[in-house]
């Protein structure tokens, strides 16, 4: 196309001046073919789709009470005396850090609610991220094409932590002081290089007078900065791939069944913000959260009962107390070549966090290499119809809990009445029964749901309408599904183990036997859908009436 | 449930094995028909929920006039009570969040009710097409090829070792963040100075304790003389140095051979911190004699040279040696024997140059 | 030096020892004394009050602490501990115990103020030990930041910084200090109930004692400015409200947002 011919093109003239802007920004970005491309982008709708949305949300409004906070937050750990307004803390001597945190608190109208409102923030992002996690992973969601999403969601998911973390330990209080001076001790126990990197983080010994500010540095700039990048990529996988979404009458693999983004969805999407926003308003509103002015500034001599860190580190420090640091005469601290290995602190506080992240990170292709699905998935596994996966996951999350109890042990022994003594050695039992009983009670569970759907598929779901009938018999009428409803129930993939398939050499491998087992694990309890032949033959054979009875009768055993 | 199938694994007929997976299935009926709301056939519920929803954008506005009047209304100064803060606190948050309630249920009632509702189906593509992937590969071969890395090994090469040696300084440059450990973990403020030895003193006002003033249950938090003196490291040197002094019947004391002088009269000091990861080992219960650390719950037994009796710490806390001067103070006889708080790569090195 | 030791061994020097020992001990017990006295001069005891409380302590006490008060091995001895002691425990319903357990439990007081103090009389009686605070040190005006210092100095780990209470070994726990009377605190801090270790006069002074008092009281009536406080349990109570509370009614919003309407 040569100059001369794009002039001659009629040009498109906007009366009014709404108009002439947008045609203006229009004209140089390309306004028009990125909204004729996502201006009717369809996105299913289900209540569980929702917690990436909060978890959004909260970083937004994090960023946003976040910034009003660095306006008069002053990350010095120099001394000074306190001079502001809360009396209990008169002429107490103290870091400017502190100080100024103070301040926000008492002399800085909304300076209160703006403190809650960002670490209330901080609570719920870090929460709606695991519950965007444990939903993404019960209905499979992370399986071929998502499974790098998966992983950017696990970075997300380690960077919110991390940022929550150094965040905590900003205000330079007792508690987080203390924290602090744990997170010391750990590095302190890695071999070799701890030692320095102790020094290297607090600048010379603990506590020292620059980790707050190195912190404060990470907190605001390098932290959300990748929190950044990662959920730009993390929404752009998402609009590669399309939403996923659950099974159902007129979805499949090939389509996605849902509202426009215009107007339904986005208004949705975009009053929800609003809702996140108002619900955490109302937290900060009305309930205290890390109220420092009850720690007192940090000094290494005094600790408050009940030292804990947020709830998201929990896990942590919950493995840090359940290992015990002698077994008999066994101390897990011993010395080697001349050296000191403390493993009573090194393995609880690698482990069990080195363990889940590593099984989280890598558990689309441990699932897709056990299974050899290599298809792409849009449409969701209802969790019953996955036990094993739907068990693992439970058995994982019951793990995780029981670390996660084991850091409030003391304020457990101290509501329950209980020696806190007994909660240890419980949660001891636990930590290594609870995460097998949960599995094998998950996949009961799973397994009775679908045979109840199976049920319910194939004679109708229970009215609660009782019918005398003539011959004196009580029975329930049972009132048949509709197709769409049956659908719904029958509609989903049951896979058979896979035996063991020879290689191009003709031998089993030893790896592919071991594939073959866990195959097996994965896939032998199972509960078939419902198939047309058995509907058929539900019907054929009984009346409705009798069947009902039949059904009755077998619900009075 | 009689003789249905069940469904039950080992129930013949109900559980496709392996190979049986084309047993016939239930076709997918599509996309239930739509159903009308009430606001699509009745113009007055459709009215209805119009002055909802503008009634909720009224409300988001009452609630920003709340906050603005929470905000001048109150103001802070030295004289503010808490119950003032709290109220304003509270007004503030209500204030933010009726405006933003407001807003985000009006919004979302006016899309459930008043938008229209159908539900519609859009085809997925595939996120590559082949043609796409040739002509990908072409391009990249092109790329290749004329840049010529292939066949000029000695530029790739050199560029790989640049590249590799590159981010060396960037590293370097973070060796100013601390400086080296060296012997500094295994030394404490209680080391006499110049031959004087250090009094143990009151945590946190520094005065002088007398063996006298500590009778039988007693707990005293300690710090070394001069501590509240020293013009910078204050925090440091505390962090290491601070103790805990109680006195117990010195028959239920059982010191080990070379102890036997490290306590007076059944005063005894131990390090506060831990030797698990650090926190201050505080909780004396001055019954049963033993010291539980508040935060993982390591619990040591006093009568036993602070022996780990529970939970996750494995060395017994450090002793410091005392005695009693000419003016009847306690004082430290020597530093901790050992380097104090959490275990570390160097530790047991630092130990054995304490030792000899 | 040496000169010394070697006239402190004379025979002579020993009785002359003795003596002084006797004469700085019995003055100093007297001045004790009247210090203990004129603290208690809000309650001083009669000598009915004491033929009474023996009467009651014989009647309630006696099956575990001995006729003479003098321990069983149930019990230990009351010689000695004072009328701060017999006030607090029997002031806030701990004694009488009501079973054995780990530690005995705050109860509604089964004495009446008149008896508790007849039951403190005597005790008092039996041996010099600390006295029932002064009013002049529960006034709570005391300087509240100093009292706070020491509060998280010497019992925040125990009581929590909030005093909200923590726990203790083996089903033992620092109780929360909400409620509790100041006279209640003074008297715990002078006689170590159970297993709290005892701050004598010399470790945090009485004006010590009188500030941390202060500071509680201010704490309570206070309040937390940012709203309810959780039981100011920290972390875990905050953590466990974000996952129930706050993922709740998030949970319900979304629920509502992705229903139909009818």
């Amino acid at each position: 196309m040569s100059a001369a011919s794009r002039a001659e093109a009629p040009a498109f003239v906007a009366t009014t001046k709404a108009g002439r802007i947008t045609d203006f920004v229009d004209a140089r970005v390309g306004g028009s073919g990125i909204l004729r491309e996502f201006g009717r982008k369809v996105f299913p709708d289900h209540w569980s789709f929702m917690f990436g949305e909060v978890a959004l949300y909260s970083f937004v409004i994090l960023l946003l009470s976040g910034t009003f906070l660095t306006f008069f937050f002053d990350p010095s750990m120099a001394e000074t005396h306190y001079a502001g307004s809360y009396l209990p803390m008169k002429n107490v001597e103290m870091s400017v850090a502190y100080s100024s945190s103070l301040n926000i608190s008492f002399d800085i109208r909304g300076g209160l609610f703006m403190r809650q409102v960002h670490h209330w923030a901080a609570l719920l992002f870090v929460a709606s991220i695991g519950v965007h996690m444990l939903r993404v992973f019960f209905t499979g969601a992370f399986r071929k094409p998502r499974e790098m999403n998966w992983v950017v969601g696990s970075v997300l998911l380690i960077l919110a932590m991390a940022a929550g973390f150094t965040g905590y330990s900003l205000p330079d209080d007792l508690l987080s002081g203390n924290g602090l001076r744990i997170i010391d001790g750990v590095i302190k126990s890695i071999p070799v290089v701890g030692t320095y990197i102790s020094f290297f983080l607090f600048g010379g010994e603990f506590p020292g007078t620059a980790v707050i500010g190195r912190l404060y540095t990470l907190h605001i700039l390098l932290v959300p900065a990748l929190i950044l990048l990662m959920i730009v990529l993390h929404l752009f996988m998402v609009v590669v791939h399309k939403h996923t979404q659950y099974p159902g009458p007129g979805r499949n693999d090939g389509n996605v069944v849902g509202y426009p983004l215009g107007p339904v969805y986005a208004a949705k999407a975009g009053g929800f913000f609003f809702i996140v926003f108002g619900v955490i308003a109302l937290m900060a509103a009305f309930f205290t959260i890390n109220p420092i002015w009850n720690y007192g500034p940090y000094d290494p001599s005094p600790v408050s009962a009940g030292t804990q860190p947020d709830w998201y580190i929990g896990f942590v420090d919950g493995a840090l107390r359940l290992m015990p640091g002698v077994i008999g005469n066994f101390h897990f601290e011993y010395v080697i070549f001349g050296h000191t290995l403390t493993l009573n602190v090194l393995l609880p506080a690698l482990v069990p966090a080195g363990i889940l992240f590593t099984v989280m990170f890598m558990y689309p292709w441990i699932e897709s290499w056990v299974t050899k699905d290599t298809r792409e998935h849009h449409v969701l596994d209802r969790p019953r119809n996955a036990p094993t996966r739907t068990a693992i996951g439970v058995a994982g999350f019951v793990w995780y809990c029981v670390m996660w109890a084991a850091a409030g042990s003391d304020l457990i022994a101290t509501n329950f009445h209980v020696s806190l003594n007994d909660v240890t050695y419980w949660l001891r039992t636990l930590f290594f029964v609870g995460p097998i009983i949960a599995f094998i009670v998950a996949k009961r569970v799973a397994l009775a749901l679908q045979r109840k759907d199976r049920e319910i598929a194939l004679h109708g779901r229970e009215t609660g309408r009782i019918v005398r009938l003539p011959h004196g018999e009580f029975i329930e009428v049972h009132a048949p599904l509709d197709e769409y409803k049956r659908y719904k129930l029958v509609g989903f993939e049951s896979p058979a183990p896979l035996p063991a398939v020879p290689n191009d050499h003709g031998v089993v491998t030893r790896k592919e036997k071991r594939r073959a087992f866990l195959s097996r694990w994965f896939f032998e309890d199972r509960v078939a859908p419902a198939t047309p032949a058995e509907l058929e033959a539900a019907h054929g054979h009984h009346g409705p009436a009798v069947e009902a009875a039949e059904e009755s009768k077998s619900l009075s055993h | 449930m009689g003789n249905h199938s069940d469904g039950s694994p080992n129930h013949s007929g109900t559980v496709a094995t392996a190979g049986q997976n084309e047993v016939e299935k239930f076709q997918d009926p599509g996309i239930p028909p739509h159903r009308l709301r009430l606001a699509d056939t009745d113009p007055k519920a459709a009215k209805r929920a119009e002055r909802q929803v503008a009634l909720l954008f009224g409300v988001s506005v009452v609630g920003t006039l709340i906050f603005l009047v929470a905000y001048f209304a109150i103001d802070l100064g030295a004289d503010t009570s808490i119950a003032t803060i709290r109220l304003q606190n509270a007004l503030l948050g209500l204030g933010t969040a009726f405006a933003m309630l407001g807003i985000g249920t009006g919004i979302v009632h006016w899309a459930k009710a008043l938008m229209p509702d159908h539900e519609v189906s859009e085809e997925r593509h595939p996120i590559r097409t082949e043609e796409d992937r040739l002509a990908a590969v072409r391009i990249v071969d092109d790329i290749v090829e004329e840049t010529g890395i292939k066949r000029r090994p000695l530029i790739r090469n050199t560029l790989l070792g640049a590249v590799a040696l590159a981010p060396l300084p960037a590293i370097a440059v973070f060796g100013d963040l601390g400086p080296r450990p060296d012997q500094t973990l295994a030394h404490t403020m209680w080391a006499p100075q110049d031959g004087k030895l250090k009094r143990l003193t009151r945590d946190p006002d520094g005065t002088p304790i007398k063996a006298a003033d500590v009778t039988i249950g007693s707990a005293f938090h300690v710090i070394p003389e001069g501590l509240n003196e020293l013009p910078e490291g204050k925090l440091n040197a505390k962090a290491k140095a601070v103790v805990l002094l109680m006195r117990l019947d010195p028959a239920s004391l059982n010191p080990s051979k070379g102890r036997e002088d490290w306590s007076y009269n059944g005063i005894v000091a131990y390090s506060k911190i831990c030797t698990h990861v650090g926190c201050p080992v505080a909780l004396y219960e001055q019954q049963t004699h033993h010291l539980l650390c508040p935060c993982h719950q390591s619990t040591f037994d006093l009568t036993n040279e602070c022996k780990v009796i529970f939970g996750p710490a494995s060395r017994p806390l450090p002793q410091l040696p005392i005695a009693v001067d000419a003016e009847g103070y306690l004082v430290a006889t020597s530093d901790f024997n050992e380097p104090v708080g959490p275990s570390y790569w160097e530790r047991d090195e630092h130990e054995r140059s304490i030792k000899s | 030096m040496k000169a010394l030791s070697q006239k402190r061994r004379h025979p002579l020097a020993v009785i002359a020892l003795l003596l002084m020992g006797l004469l700085v001990t019995g003055g100093l017990y007297a001045v004790a004394t009247t210090v203990n006295q004129a603290k208690a001069s809000t309650t001083s005891y009669s000598a009915n009050d004491s033929a009474e409380g023996k009467k009651l302590f014989q009647a309630n006490c006696a099956t575990c602490h001995g006729m003479g008060a003098g321990g069983t091995k149930d019990a230990p001895s009351l010689v000695g501990v004072g009328a701060a002691a017999v006030d607090f425990q029997v002031g806030t319903g701990r004694m009488p115990m009501q079973m054995n357990g780990p530690q005995a439990a705050e109860k509604p007081a089964q004495f009446n103020d008149q008896q508790t103090q007849q039951l403190s009389a005597y005790v008092a009686s039996l041996g010099a030990g600390p006295a029932v605070p002064e009013a002049g040190l529960l006034d709570e005006k005391g300087d509240a930041a100093k009292g706070g210092e020491l509060f998280r100095v010497n019992c925040a780990m125990c009581h929590n910084a909030a005093a909200a209470g923590g726990a203790l070994t083996r089903g033992k726990f620092a109780p929360a200090l909400a409620g509790v009377s100041g006279q209640h605190i003074y008297e715990a801090m002078v006689s170590g109930p159970q297993n709290m270790p005892v701050f004598s006069d010399t470790n945090v002074s009485p004006e010590g004692k009188r500030d941390i008092i202060t500071f509680l009281k201010q704490i309570e009536s206070n309040g937390s400015p940012g709203g309810a406080d959780l039981g100011s349990l920290g972390p875990v109570s905050e953590g466990l409200f974000v996952w129930i509370a706050g993922l709740g009614v998030i949970i319900a919003f979304t629920i509502w947002l992705t229903s139909r309407t009818s």
